[in-house]
C-alpha cells in the first residue's frame, strides 16, 4: 500500500480521521493550538464546517474545537 | 496570611471551583503591578486563615495575551504559597503542559482535576495516588459543580500550606509516562447526547433559525414573567410611600420632603421596580452561557462575523454585553490582535444592556398595546445588531484583526440551580451597587435641576433643566424629542438607569400616573423615536471609562464617543421624518 499523501485539515470531509504532520503555523497560533491539544501525531476527527464557508467543528482526543479554514490550512495531515 | 491562587484554562470550571470554595464572598480588588481587578476571598482552613486569589483562565505561559502576563506577574511579584492548578480531567492529557509551565516557578503546587464526574461518564479512569507518585505532587479528583471531593482538597491545601512540599519540575517525559500509566482513556471517549443535540442545533440549514428562535423565546419568556412582579414590586413602593413616608416627613420643610420624597425615593422606586426584570434576564443568559449554547452561537455566526472584520468571539462578547457593555468590553482582553479588540470595543457598546433595557420596558409598556410590546422590544434588538453591525463594516478597514480563531466547543451541560442563581445574584448586585450609587447621585440632581430657581413651578420650563431642554430644541426636535425628553437624554449620559428616575422627577408623578402622563404628553412615533436615541448615542460613563482605560488611546476614546452620537442622531431624524410623513 503506498502511503497517503499528506494534505491539510481543511480538505478533510465530515467523518473523516486524521493524523497529524506538522503546525505551520507563527509562535502565537502555535502555542495555542498545541495548548488545545492540536499537536504533531495526533489524531484529528473533521466533524462538520458551518455553513456560508464559516468554521470547522473538530475533535483532537476528547477536546471540540472550532477554528477557520485559514488556521485549518496550516495543519498538515495525512489521512488515517 | 498565607496566600493561594487558583490557576487554571478557560473551561475548567475555574470560578465555580472558586465559588464553591469561598462560599460566593468574593471581593475585587486591585493589585500592585497588576492591569486587572481579581476576585479573592478569605477562607478558613482547618484553624488557619488563608487568601484565595482567582487569576484570569489562560492556555499558556508562553503567550503574549494580557492575562498571560497578569498570571506571570503575579506568580513571581506577589507571595504566593500554593498555587492550585485546575484542569479539566477529561482532557488532562493536553492541559498537562501548563503544570508543567507552572511548576517552572518553583512554588509548591496542588493539582486539582475538576469535572471528575464528566471524566467517570465518559469512561475514563484516573489512578490518583499513581499520578501524584509519578508528579511529586498532592492531586485530587473533584466535581466543583456538584460539591464532590471538596473536602479532599481543603485536606490537601491546608496540609500544602503546613509542610510546603518542594517538588522538582517534572520534565515532559515524566509527565508523558505518568499519563501513559496512570490514566486510561478508551478509544471512542466522546459525549453522547452532546453529538445528538449537536446533530439538531448545529444543523447546516436549522441551526441559524433555531438560534434566532432561541433568542427571541427568550426575551419573551421574560418579558411576560416580569411584567408582573415588576407590577407588583411597584405597588409595594407606593404603599410605602402613602403609608410610612409622608406621615414621617409631614412635618419636615417642603423643599427637603420634595428632595427625599419626589427625588430620591421617586427615582428609586421606579427604578427597583425593574430588578424584577433584570434578575430574569440574567437568569436566562446564565442557563444560556452555562449549557455550552453561547460557543454553539459563535461557531454558527462566525461566517458573518469574519465578513464584518470580527470573529466568533467578538459576537460572544457582543452577547454579553446585552447583560451590561462594561464586562463585555472588559472581555475582550483574551483577543490578541489590537485591531479586532479595538473594532470589538467600539461595537459593544450597542449591545441593547439592562439599563438601557428598563428603559424601553418602560416606554413600550406606557405607549404600545401588550400585544405589541415584545415585538417592539425585539425590533430594538434587531435595531442594536444593525447598529453594530454597520459600524464594523464602516471602521474594519482601520482596524484589522489578525488573530487566530481557535475556540473550544465545551460538551452541554445541565446548569445547576446553584450556579444559575450565584451568576444571577453576582450580576443583581453588580448592577444595583452599580445602579444606586449613580441613581441617587443622578435623580438629586435631577430634582435640584427641575425645582430651581425655587420661584419655578416644579419641572416646568422655566427651572434650569427647562431651559437647558429648549436650547436644544432646534437639534433634537427635528428628532420628535421634546424638552422635557432631552433632560432625560442628558442625563442618561451619566448612566440609563437614571432616564426613568428623572421622568419621575421631570414629570412629577410616579408608577402609574408618571405612565399615563407620559402617554399623553408623546406619541408612539415620538417614543420609537427616544428609544431609537437612547438604544445608539452613547454608552454610560461607566462604558466611556472602561473604553477609556481598555483601550489607552485618547483618539480611540473619542471616536467611540462621537461616533455613536452622530449614528444616534442620523437614525432617529430618518425614522421619525419617515414614520410622520408617510
Amino acid at each position: 500500500m503506498s502511503p497517503t499523501p499528506a494534505q491539510t485539515l481543511a480538505a478533510l470531509r465530515p467523518g473523516d480521521c486524521a493524523t497529524i504532520l506538522a503546525l505551520d503555523a507563527g509562535q502565537a497560533l502555535y502555542h495555542r493550538l498545541a495548548a488545545l491539544g492540536l499537536r504533531a501525531g495526533k489524531t484529528v476527527r473533521m466533524i462538520r464546517r458551518a455553513r456560508f464557508g464559516g468554521p470547522f467543528h473538530i475533535r483532537v482526543g476528547t477536546t471540540d474545537l472550532m477554528l477557520r479554514i485559514p488556521d485549518a490550512r496550516r495543519i498538515q495531515v495525512t489521512k488515517a | 496570611m498565607k496566600r493561594v491562587a487558583l490557576v487554571g484554562m478557560p473551561n475548567t470550571g475555574k470560578s465555580t471551583l472558586f465559588n464553591r470554595l469561598t462560599g460566593a464572598q468574593a471581593k475585587v480588588g486591585n493589585w500592585p503591578g497588576i492591569t486587572v481587578d481579581l476576585l479573592s476571598a478569605k477562607l478558613l482552613l482547618g484553624d488557619q486563615m488563608v487568601q484565595l486569589v482567582d487569576l484570569p483562565g489562560i492556555y499558556d505561559l508562553r503567550g503574549f495575551s494580557e492575562d498571560e502576563h497578569v498570571v506571570t506577574t503575579f506568580l513571581s511579584e506577589q507571595s504566593v504559597d500554593v498555587v492550585l492548578v485546575v484542569l479539566n480531567a477529561s482532557q488532562i492529557e493536553r492541559q498537562m503542559q501548563l503544570f508543567a509551565q507552572l511548576a517552572q516557578f518553583g512554588i509548591p503546587l496542588v493539582l486539582v482535576l475538576n469535572m471528575a464526574d464528566e471524566a467517570a461518564a465518559l469512561g475514563i479512569t484516573i489512578e490518583r495516588e499513581a499520578l501524584a507518585g509519578w508528579l511529586g505532587v498532592p492531586i485530587c479528583l473533584v466535581s466543583a459543580k456538584h460539591g464532590q471531593g471538596m473536602e479532599q482538597l481543603r485536606n490537601l491545601m491546608a496540609r500544602a500550606l503546613r509542610a510546603p512540599a518542594q517538588a522538582s519540575p517534572p520534565d515532559d517525559s515524566v509527565i508523558e509516562a505518568a499519563i501513559k500509566s496512570a490514566v486510561h482513556v478508551p478509544a471512542q471517549a466522546s459525549h453522547r447526547l452532546t453529538e445528538k443535540i449537536d446533530r439538531v442545533l448545529l444543523d447546516p440549514w436549522l441551526g441559524l433559525p433555531l438560534f434566532f428562535g432561541v433568542m427571541f423565546l427568550l426575551f419573551e419568556a421574560v418579558f411576560w414573567l416580569g411584567t408582573p412582579l415588576q407590577n407588583a414590586l411597584a405597588a409595594l413602593f407606593s404603599v410605602v410611600r402613602s403609608a410610612a413616608l409622608e406621615p414621617a416627613l409631614a412635618a419636615a420643610p417642603p423643599l427637603l420632603s420634595g428632595l427625599l420624597l419626589d427625588g430620591v425615593y421617586n427615582g428609586l422606586s421606579t427604578v427597583a421596580s425593574f430588578v424584577p426584570l433584570i434578575i430574569l434576564f440574567f437568569l436566562a443568559m446564565a442557563i444560556v452561557e452555562d449549557t455550552g449554547y453561547l460557543s454553539r452561537a459563535a461557531f454558527l455566526i462566525d461566517a458573518l462575523m469574519a465578513r464584518f472584520g470580527l470573529d466568533g468571539r467578538s459576537f460572544v462578547m457582543i452577547l454579553m454585553g446585552f447583560g451590561c457593555n462594561v464586562p463585555a468590553l472588559m472581555g475582550t482582553r483574551v483577543m490578541r490582535s489590537r485591531g479586532l479588540r479595538l473594532l470589538t470595543m467600539l461595537v459593544i457598546p450597542f449591545s441593547l444592556c439592562s439599563a438601557r433595557l428598563q428603559v424601553f420596558l418602560f416606554f413600550i409598556a406606557a405607549l404600545f398595546p401588550p400585544r405589541a410590546a415584545p415585538l417592539v422590544l425585539f425590533s430594538l434588538y434587531v435595531m442594536s445588531i444593525a447598529a453594530a453591525m454597520f459600524t464594523s463594516l464602516v471602521f474594519k478597514r482601520r482596524l484589522i484583526n489578525s488573530d487566530p480563531f481557535v475556540l473550544e466547543i465545551p460538551p452541554y451541560r445541565f446548569p445547576t440551580v446553584r450556579q444559575i442563581v450565584l451568576r444571577g445574584w453576582h450580576e443583581v448586585r453588580h448592577f444595583l451597587r452599580r445602579a444606586s450609587r449613580f441613581i441617587v447621585a443622578g435623580v438629586v440632581l435631577v430634582w435640584l435641576l427641575t425645582n430651581f430657581p425655587a420661584a419655578a413651578a416644579p419641572g416646568s420650563s422655566e427651572t434650569w433643566a427647562g431651559h437647558l431642554g429648549v436650547w436644544l430644541n432646534p437639534v433634537l426636535g427635528p428628532l420628535g424629542i421634546d424638552p422635557k425628553l432631552t433632560i432625560a437624554l442628558i442625563f442618561g449620559f451619566v448612566a440609563k438607569e437614571i432616564v426613568i428616575g428623572s421622568l419621575a422627577v421631570i414629570y412629577a408623578r410616579e408608577g402609574g400616573a408618571l405612565v399615563s402622563a407620559i402617554a399623553q404628553q408623546v406619541d408612539w412615533v415620538q417614543a420609537y423615536s427616544f428609544m431609537l436615541f437612547t438604544l445608539i448615542y452613547t454608552p454610560c460613563l461607566s462604558t466611556i471609562a472602561t473604553i477609556r482605560s481598555e483601550a489607552r488611546s485618547p483618539a480611540f476614546s473619542v471616536v467611540a464617543v462621537a461616533w455613536p452620537l452622530a449614528l444616534a442622531w442620523l437614525a432617529s431624524f430618518a425614522f421619525y421624518q419617515a414614520a410622520r410623513h408617510f
